[in-house]
């Protein structure tokens, strides 16, 4: 009889364990907690460094997915450890045995009105980074202007931010902002783009070029350091306000709509998965795996895996390649 | 005119909205590379003059993109051409500062 694996969460690397498992006789039941599948990505536009379309990838692991067992709008209520595995009962009343079960919970996106000094939710044109993919997937958004002159992109809100509780580099919001950058500048050739940034932590392959191309052929300006303040003009524009620390002098200047780069941080229902398996977090608010060098997948607990976003912030690839050494790595332990 | 010896302190602050940037629109044009400045300062590490007279071609860029007047700093380089060498970037910064100087004679 083929072996259950419960997988909690249906993004990116739920699926794509789900997809390798089922390639190596498992059964796979992921459980999802929202409507869809594809968590994070299925909402997203385009994705670096390729420009792929998100609907793509995330249509293309739906469907090798087809054979899994898939539980929508469904949620963990209790997990408990028997002798040799785990009794989880969800929440739609279904109780499944399973010797291992993989946590693919993922992240939460950063909550931009945290940050008051931003204004998110108070000024008419503050949005975020998932606003702004949002609208370039195609839905409507009020705040972002008919044809903006000035441009804005504040890097890490919410991230290298202890007072936001964030010590950690969300580390694919330089990229993000470079490529939706680039991505106004290509809808408005003759509007003004401007990125304030700490450090560019461009560190994946073809990300240093995205940087060398938003300067050269796109013309985006690049001012170092962090926007102390946003406020709104009498018309109605944002006012922003940073060090030019390059100039060590103050710096001010209006624009027409500004974009706060929200980064990562642990999914609230990880940390309560994390809770009922007695499964340790760790101190930047991610489950703790067993070493971050050679079992990042493996939990303290014998048959808990991980994969993807819960035990740190990571991109799509890096996701992708986790949730499939994941599935061998499950494998390997119900064929011990 | 009584002297009470209070003065008014100038802004240091940056307007980016107010600030005249002709001149580095100019100089964008004729040097498509000094975009692709990443501001790493090894241009400034290298000068000949820089330890003595403040030439620095990482502020002469920052200061156009900032609208400031950089003609000063300039008077100081001596063409050596250590700057181009050492730019990780590969831009040509003895032609760009070639170029800003027939820049600023010309206005």
């Amino acid at each position: 009889m083929k072996e259950n694996v419960i997988i909690i969460g249906g993004g990116v690397a739920g699926l794509e364990a789900a997809r390798q498992m089922l390639s190596l006789g498992l059964r796979p039941i992921i459980v999802e907690q929202s409507d869809h599948l594809g968590g994070h990505v299925a909402c997203w536009h385009r994705l670096f460094p390729d420009m792929t379309p998100a609907r793509e990838l995330v249509a293309k692991l739906v469907e090798s997915c087809r054979e899994a067992n898939i539980f929508l709008e469904t949620t963990v209520q209790s997990i408990n450890r028997l002798k040799d595995g785990y009794a989880v009962m969800l929440s739609n009343g279904v109780n499944i045995l399973s010797r291992a079960v993989l946590i693919a919970s993922g992240f939460k996106l950063f909550d931009a009105a945290k940050k008051e000094e931003y204004g998110y939710g108070v000024y008419d044109h503050v949005i975020t980074n998932r606003d702004l993919e949002n609208w370039f997937a195609g839905a409507e958004d009020l705040r972002i202007p008919r044809e903006p002159k000035v441009f804005g992109f504040v890097h890490c809100v919410g991230s290298r931010d202890i007072k936001a509780g964030n010590t950690q580099c969300s580390k694919v919001c330089c990229m993000t902002a470079i490529k939706q950058a680039i991505e106004i500048k290509e809808k408005f050739p003759g509007c003004e783009v401007f990125c304030f940034y700490m450090d560019l932590r461009l560190f994946g392959k073809k990300y240093e070029d995205f940087y060398l191309n938003a300067q050269r052929d796109y013309g985006i300006r690049f001012i170092r350091g962090r926007v102390s303040e946003v406020s709104e003009t009498i018309d109605g524009r944002v006012q922003v306000k940073a060090e030019d620390t390059l100039s060590g002098k103050p710096l001010k200047i209006q624009m027409d709509c500004l974009c706060l780069m929200a980064g990562m941080q642990c999914n609230p229902s990880a940390t309560s998965i994390a809770d009922m398996l007695h499964v340790e977090v760790d101190t930047d608010g991610f489950l703790r795996s067993k070493d971050n060098i050679y079992s990042i997948l493996e939990s303290q607990k014998p048959g808990i895996f991980f994969a993807g976003a819960c035990t740190g912030t990571k991109t799509v690839p890096e996701t992708v390649a986790e949730a499939r050494a994941a599935a061998l790595s499950i494998f390997n332990y119900l064929s011990r | 005119m009584m002297e009470f010896g209070f003065r008014l302190s100038p802004s240091s602050t940056i307007d980016l909205d107010r600030a005249d940037l002709s001149l580095y629109r100019k100089i964008e044009r004729l040097e498509p590379d000094m975009k692709t400045c990443m501001a790493c300062g090894s241009c400034s590490a290298t000068c000949t003059a820089g330890q003595y007279s403040g030439m620095s071609m990482r502020k002469v860029i920052l200061g156009l993109q900032r609208g400031t007047d950089v003609s000063g700093m300039l008077s100081c380089c001596m063409l050596c051409g250590k700057c181009t060498m050492v730019c990780p970037r590969g831009i040509n910064t003895r032609h760009l500062i070639l170029s800003i100087c027939r820049t600023y004679e010309k206005k």
